[in-house]
């Protein structure tokens, strides 16, 4: 129970950026909570659940349409962020029951299908949605450094939320069940787990809080286009942070996207034209040297010394 | 005529467009050790899988205690009292054999005597006992079958299912499991016995069934199947 707290006073610390007055680091510290919310998502179905969802664009992208039509028809910003969560959510409960008895790869690709065919029927449909036009937010009537506080504040909130979401996951029956899955689906089926509900339950936690940073993203941004919100990008990224920091841990996520932002940061600025390769490396490097990410590494090393002063 | 214990009628079931099993007719009376004999392929481990509701039936019906538990949800088979040990053990690895055997209680919802049962099964089998807080995954073939034969007596079934029972493992191993299964039968539950190696499946089980290509082609008392020429002749290679 003392992790979590010391997590959520970290969030309090954070929380206190716009103190230092640089619109830059408020920019930067928007990703990084907007980037915890995408990957905390993330491993509630890949990591706890071991289902490698490639949905978080599909969910994204429908959080942002949603709430930057509904802001175009006159809903306040809040509510309309409320509304893209519940409308994800409900897309994720009613796909989700139609591919998660996938398993593997081919949930993977079926999964991955969602975002391309929101894509595709985004820009189609053009009456509502602008088409590949896109869509411009009402303005909002703000100064430029209350607006970047407003967004940092509530991108963080969300992420703290999502946080809390994932502890709840992660202590109680739901998180247990997951990793039962995890570890073998139809063992856990046989001894009684209803494997079909918690798999359904783990998806549409893990769109709830994606779809409305997407509607958050989009009041933030002002503009969105379709190739923009369901990028692919917006899928793999959540993927990465969650392994470099550790799936199926709790404060791994959190920790991957604080690293993550670094890395994109510093390094892809020097790389402009060859980023997606330094991405590559990235994951291959991964996979390789850290299969846990860092959490479990960590982790690995403090039960080895444990056993080398405790039991002998 | 009462209802036996339990009892499948004209169950069919299959993957998808193909059909494996074609109006299965099987009864296990009460206390009853019965084999399921057949090559690969015949469709044991299919009819396994949807009498646990692991798979739908097409048609036809499944009953326990007169109670209908076809259809798809594995829950339901497992409190109507049918636990399944399926092939090739599937442990949770990473999880100790203490944890492993407690899962097979997650179903229940008084845990007020878990401790005894899995004390019970350590007793049963003393190996698991010593190796209580040991990965799952170190254990050896027969100590894993071992670990998956308790966690399906630690749901309290009435009907206990294994699959394959000696497949992969010593012949030691498999005399261990066997009269350890004679022991669980004798307390008072019933077995259903997928077994490839013939003998041994005939030896331990009160009565036989012989399965092909997804029929029943004999019922006989084991008695009776091991002096069938027919039997004989396709699984226990002598005429």
């Amino acid at each position: 129970m003392k992790r979590p707290v010391i997590a959520l006073i970290a969030f309090a610390i954070i929380a206190c950026l716009p103190l230092l007055g640089d619109n830059y680091l408020l920019r930067l510290g928007t990703m990084f909570a907007m980037y915890a919310v995408l990957a905390q998502s993330w491993n509630i179905i890949g990591g706890y659940a071991g289902y490698p969802s490639f949905a978080t664009a599909a969910f994204f992208g429908l959080g942002a349409y949603t709430g930057a039509i509904l802001q175009g028809f006159g809903w306040p910003m809040p509510l309309a962020w409320v509304a893209a969560g519940l409308l994800a959510a409900v897309f994720a409960g009613a796909m989700g029951s139609a591919i998660l008895h996938l398993k593997g790869h081919y949930f993977a690709i079926a999964s991955l299908v969602l975002a391309e065919v929101l894509l595709e029927v985004t820009t189609s449909w053009t009456s509502l949605t602008g088409g590949g036009m896109g869509l411009n937010l009402p303005i909002i009537r703000m100064s430029i450094a209350a607006q970047a506080r407003l967004f940092f504040w509530s991108m963080l909130g969300l992420a703290v939320l999502t946080f809390l979401m994932s502890w709840y996951v992660s202590a109680g029956r739901i998180g247990f069940a997951l990793r039962c899955i995890r570890q073998n689906e139809d063992a856990s089926s046989m001894v009684g787990i209803n494997t079909t509900r918690y798999k359904v339950v783990a998806f549409v936690m893990s769109s709830l809080f994606v779809g409305a940073a997407g509607a958050l993203y989009a009041s933030w941004v002002f503009y969105i286009e379709p190739p923009d919100v369901y990028s692919v990008m917006t899928t793999i990224r959540p993927i990465v942070m969650t392994m470099l920091g550790g799936a199926g841990t709790l404060l791994g996520p959190v920790i991957g996207s604080a690293i993550f932002l670094v890395i994109e940061e510093v390094v892809w600025r020097n790389f402009l034209s060859v980023h997606a390769a330094v991405l590559g490396i990235l994951i291959v490097g991964l996979i390789f040297y850290l299969p846990n990410g860092i959490v479990g590494a960590v982790a690995r090393r403090f039960r080895k010394r444990g056993a080398e002063n405790g039991e002998t | 005529m009462s209802d036996p214990f339990f009892q499948i009628s004209q169950l069919e079931s299959g993957y998808g467009e193909i059909q494996v099993l074609w109006g299965i007719d099987l009864t296990v009376n009460e206390g009853e050790i019965v084999c399921l004999i057949g090559s690969n392929g015949a469709g044991k481990t299919t009819l396994l899988r949807t009498i646990s509701g692991l798979m739908s039936p097409t048609a036809g019906s499944i009953k326990i205690e007169g109670r209908v538990i076809a259809g798809a949800d594995a829950r339901l088979a497992l409190t109507s009292g049918v636990a399944h040990v399926p092939e090739g053990r599937r442990l949770f690895r990473t999880m100790s054999v203490k944890d492993n055997l407690l899962m097979g209680a997650y179903i229940r919802k008084a845990p007020g005597d878990v401790e005894d049962d899995l004390e019970r099964v350590m007793t049963m089998f003393p190996r698991l006992a010593e190796r209580a807080n040991q990965d799952a995954s170190t254990l050896s073939g027969g100590e894993q079958q071992m670990c998956a034969i308790g966690r399906g007596i630690m749901s309290r079934p009435k009907l206990l299912m294994i699959d394959e029972l000696s497949l992969g493992l010593a012949p030691r191993a498999v005399e261990l499991l066997s009269e350890t299964l004679i022991e669980i039968n004798k307390s008072g539950i019933a077995i259903l016995l997928v077994e490839q190696d013939v003998m041994t499946a005939l030896d331990l089980a009160h009565r036989g069934y012989v399965i092909d290509r997804g029929r029943i082609t004999f019922a006989a008392s084991s008695e009776e199947l091991r002096q069938e020429p027919a039997v004989r002749e396709a699984y226990i290679g002598a005429a």
